[in-house]
């Protein structure tokens, strides 16, 4: 889209969409393109990017324009926006966000969630935002119902941020059909499946998505960035990151412009106060380590957190004592155990059969293991094993019908 | 700092301060009160026999370990359990060197050869016992010593010459015996109803609850092997599931069928407190090498103690089948957790 040597402003698209699961990129500054290449990512290895130096002007693109005909916007209209906007879930996942607003016909959706759970403990991003852009938020999540022509939302807080609670609630306009609700402090509380089921009360069946229930999840800061690009016209350019951790100097949620290095965030929060160990883009039980700071903020960049040595546990595994520890903490009550049993000696047959691939590897089981075995691991292995496998079958199968 | 050496792993990146280590000495602390328990009871040969044992214990494990060229991990507290379990397990009047040979067996046979801890199919302990009686079936069953300030049986059985001296599981069997017994005279039936009572009474089973009686070294204190299981239970180390339904089982068998004048007439109380029940069902059936994962496996495990259990006691060769039981039911372990897979979240359709 665009070489070196280019001009760029605020909002211009730098990166286009390829498919339907996939969303523009836009400039998040305005200057100059000094470099167009590989470079690391935070989701490990090196990704193609734009580098952009700064001319400090902040000059905006001329197709942002406030919206003053945002309430007379159709469904279509709302989803279209959302997509060239660039907008993905903000939660850390990143999927695109236009996808989770058109489902098929056959799956009507009747309720839209609003993660404000927090998926994981460091992380402070999504109860920053709930305290200080309450009413924007809630007008993104009206737009989102509005969207996908649905009366009823529900605004998921954990009951460990009262303020966030309070705010939220004083900002719900009324007859929106929007309620706030105070969840119990359990982790994974903010994962999908979990957050469906404690407040609409509906499980999402395995293997199935929370379309299968008529929800829609979004995350509180997806909502802001909705409400951002229908009624400010802003596209995807900016979002907020915690950076956070003991060695951390002063730990502190920013809002950056997508792209900004780790690094001058990590400068603007004081630098380092203690040896840093483990750099982890995401929160501590499903985050990704990292192996340089040199890495850019991305759409789904929740949070940093930086570890010290004495934050993290290296010892050794021991075997297993069964326990059953894992079992009790499994969110999917799944054994992770004996599926770890079975992926260590390869059965993946026998794993997949007992829930492997519906681990949504929150880490709880690793966590609280007394053996300090690595469940998560294996659990990764036995899932990509798991493709491998299912690829090769697909491959037989489509050489048998040919 | 080093900018260039970060650690990179699979997430989780906490965990929860928790070790092997950390649970089986969890174990050993709850124990505590019912060593001292012994030491009170039967005297400081209790205690010798103890430490014997652990002993014992120990340095099986660690010439093995390192027989097999493994990481020696005596320090890990699980053959200290097994060794202060083994001789929980024993009568207080045995030879010193029986709970040496038991628990030599229990690291040795039940769990080294397996591959150590977490491998072992049996409960190490209970195997080294279930050694011992069938080796020495005599000692094993009648080197009983009377409880400082009690009796052996936890009653007075002066002028009746029904019974002999013996613990009350013994005591109990004998007497519902010789009332079955169409060749009983008149004579025996009534002093055996007499002791009945006696058993009974409330007196006796405040003794049993105390420990003021005869029996193996660690079993006879109900009240200081529950606090002990009360710590557990706070720890979050062994939950009610097994030892619930284990003990709700004998309770509810031993009181249909435990009586002597027909259905609904047993004494469920006592036959709760007395021999190995709360020391096995808390102890020793919640191992949790040796016992399921999943919750419903827990409760079938549990029940399948008991019911084995009552079965020993009221129709079987032995006073006391709490070992056996256990035993038994560790063998049914993986089949239980193969057919009792909790249902996944969101799982739907036929039930898993």
């Amino acid at each position: 889209m665009v070489k070196v040597g280019d001009e760029v402003k605020v909002g211009s698209v730098i990166g286009e969409a390829s498919g339907f699961v996939s969303v523009p990129v836009h400039a998040s500054i305005s200057g100059k393109v000094t470099a167009v290449g590989r470079f690391p990512h935070p989701l490990g290895g090196e990704q193609q990017a734009v580098v952009i130096e700064g001319d400090g002007e902040d000059v905006w693109h001329e197709s942002v324009q406030p919206r003053a005909n945002a309430d007379s916007l159709t469904p279509k209209d709302i989803v279209d926006i959302v997509r060239d906007a660039g907008i993905v879930g903000l939660g850390g996942a990143a999927f695109p966000t236009h996808v989770k607003l058109s489902p098929p016909d056959s799956k009507p959706i009747d309720t839209v969630i609003l993660n404000g759970a927090e998926c994981e403990p460091w992380l402070t991003a999504d109860h920053r935002l709930m305290l200080e852009r309450p009413g924007e938020v809630l007008e993104g999540l009206r737009l989102i119902m509005r969207a996908l022509g649905c009366e009823r939302g529900f605004v998921g807080i954990e009951s460990n941020k009262p303020d966030a609670v309070a705010a939220m609630k004083a900002a719900v306009p009324q007859g929106a059909g929007i309620r706030v609700v105070m969840l119990q402090v359990k982790y994974p509380q903010g994962a999908e499946k979990q957050l469906i089921d404690a407040l609409a009360r509906r499980q999402v069946p395995a293997g199935g998505l929370p379309m299968d229930v008529g929800v829609v999840v979004q995350n509180v800061g997806t909502a802001l960035a909705v409400y951002e690009a229908v009624v400010k016209g802003v596209p995807l350019i900016r979002r907020v990151v915690t950076i956070t951790g003991t060695p951390v100097e002063s730990p502190t949620n920013f809002m950056p412009r997508i792209g900004t290095p780790v690094k001058s965030l990590v400068e603007q929060a004081g630098g380092f106060k203690d040896d840093v160990s483990k750099v982890v883009s995401g929160g501590p039980m499903m985050g990704m380590t990292q192996f340089t700071t040199d890495v850019p903020v991305i759409k789904g960049t929740s949070g940093m957190l930086f570890l010290g040595p004495s934050d993290i546990d290296t010892r050794p595994p021991d075997p297993c004592i069964r326990c059953g520890h894992c079992v009790h903490a499994c969110p999917m009550k799944l054994l992770p155990t004996t599926i770890e049993k079975y992926v260590m000696v390869e059965d993946i047959e026998r794993a997949v059969e007992i829930g492997l691939n519906d681990c949504i590897e929150c880490g709880s089981c690793a966590y609280v293991c007394p053996s300090h075995r690595r469940l998560v691991h294996q659990f990764k292995f036995g899932k990509y094993l798991a493709w491998e496998l299912k690829k090769k079958a697909d491959a037989a199968e489509k050489e048998k019908s040919n | 700092m080093s900018e260039h050496h970060f650690i990179v792993s699979s997430s989780p990146h906490v965990r929860q301060n928790t070790s092997i280590q950390r649970v089986m000495f969890g174990v050993v602390i709850a124990l505590v009160p019912a060593v001292v328990g012994s030491v009170y009871f039967y005297g400081l040969r209790a205690l010798l026999l103890i430490l014997l044992s652990c002993l014992a214990a120990l340095i099986t494990e660690g010439l093995i370990q390192r027989a097999r060229g493994v990481p020696v991990t005596i320090g890990d507290g699980s053959a200290l359990v097994t060794g202060i379990l083994l001789a929980f397990n024993v009568p207080p009047g045995v030879p010193w060197w029986m709970p040496v040979v038991g628990s030599v067996f229990a690291i040795a046979i039940g769990k080294q050869v397996f591959g150590g801890v977490g491998y072992n199919p049996l409960n190490p302990a209970l195997l080294g016992r279930a050694f011992l009686l069938a080796s020495w079936p005599v000692q094993m069953t009648t080197a009983w010593i009377p409880s400082r300030g009690g009796t052996l049986s936890g009653i007075s059985l002066e002028g009746v010459d029904v019974v002999t001296q013996a613990t009350p599981l013994a005591v109990m069997r004998k007497v519902t015996e010789i009332i079955a017994d169409p060749n009983s005279t008149t004579h025996q039936i009534v002093q055996a109803r007499e002791v009945l009572a006696e058993l009974s009474s409330s007196e006796s089973i405040a003794n049993l609850f105390t420990g003021q009686v005869g029996g193996c070294i660690g079993e006879t204190s109900a009240v200081l092997l529950l606090i002990g299981a009360s710590y557990l239970m706070f720890k979050h180390y062994i939950e009610w599931r097994i030892p619930g339904t284990y003990m709700a089982t004998v309770a509810v068998l031993t009181w249909v069928f435990g009586g002597p004048s027909g259905l609904f007439t047993g004494n469920a109380l006592f036959h709760i407190l007395a021999g190995g029940l709360i020391l096995g069902a808390f102890y020793m059936a919640t191992d949790m090498v040796t016992s399921p994962v999943s919750p419903k496996g827990m409760i079938i495990f549990g029940v399948g103690c008991g019911v084995l259990t009552s079965i020993i006691r009221l129709v079987g060769g032995y006073p006391e089948g709490v070992s056996y039981s256990i035993l038994l039911m560790n063998v049914a372990t993986p089949l239980i957790d193969r057919h009792t897979r909790p249902k996944k979240f969101g799982e739907v359709g036929k039930s898993g």
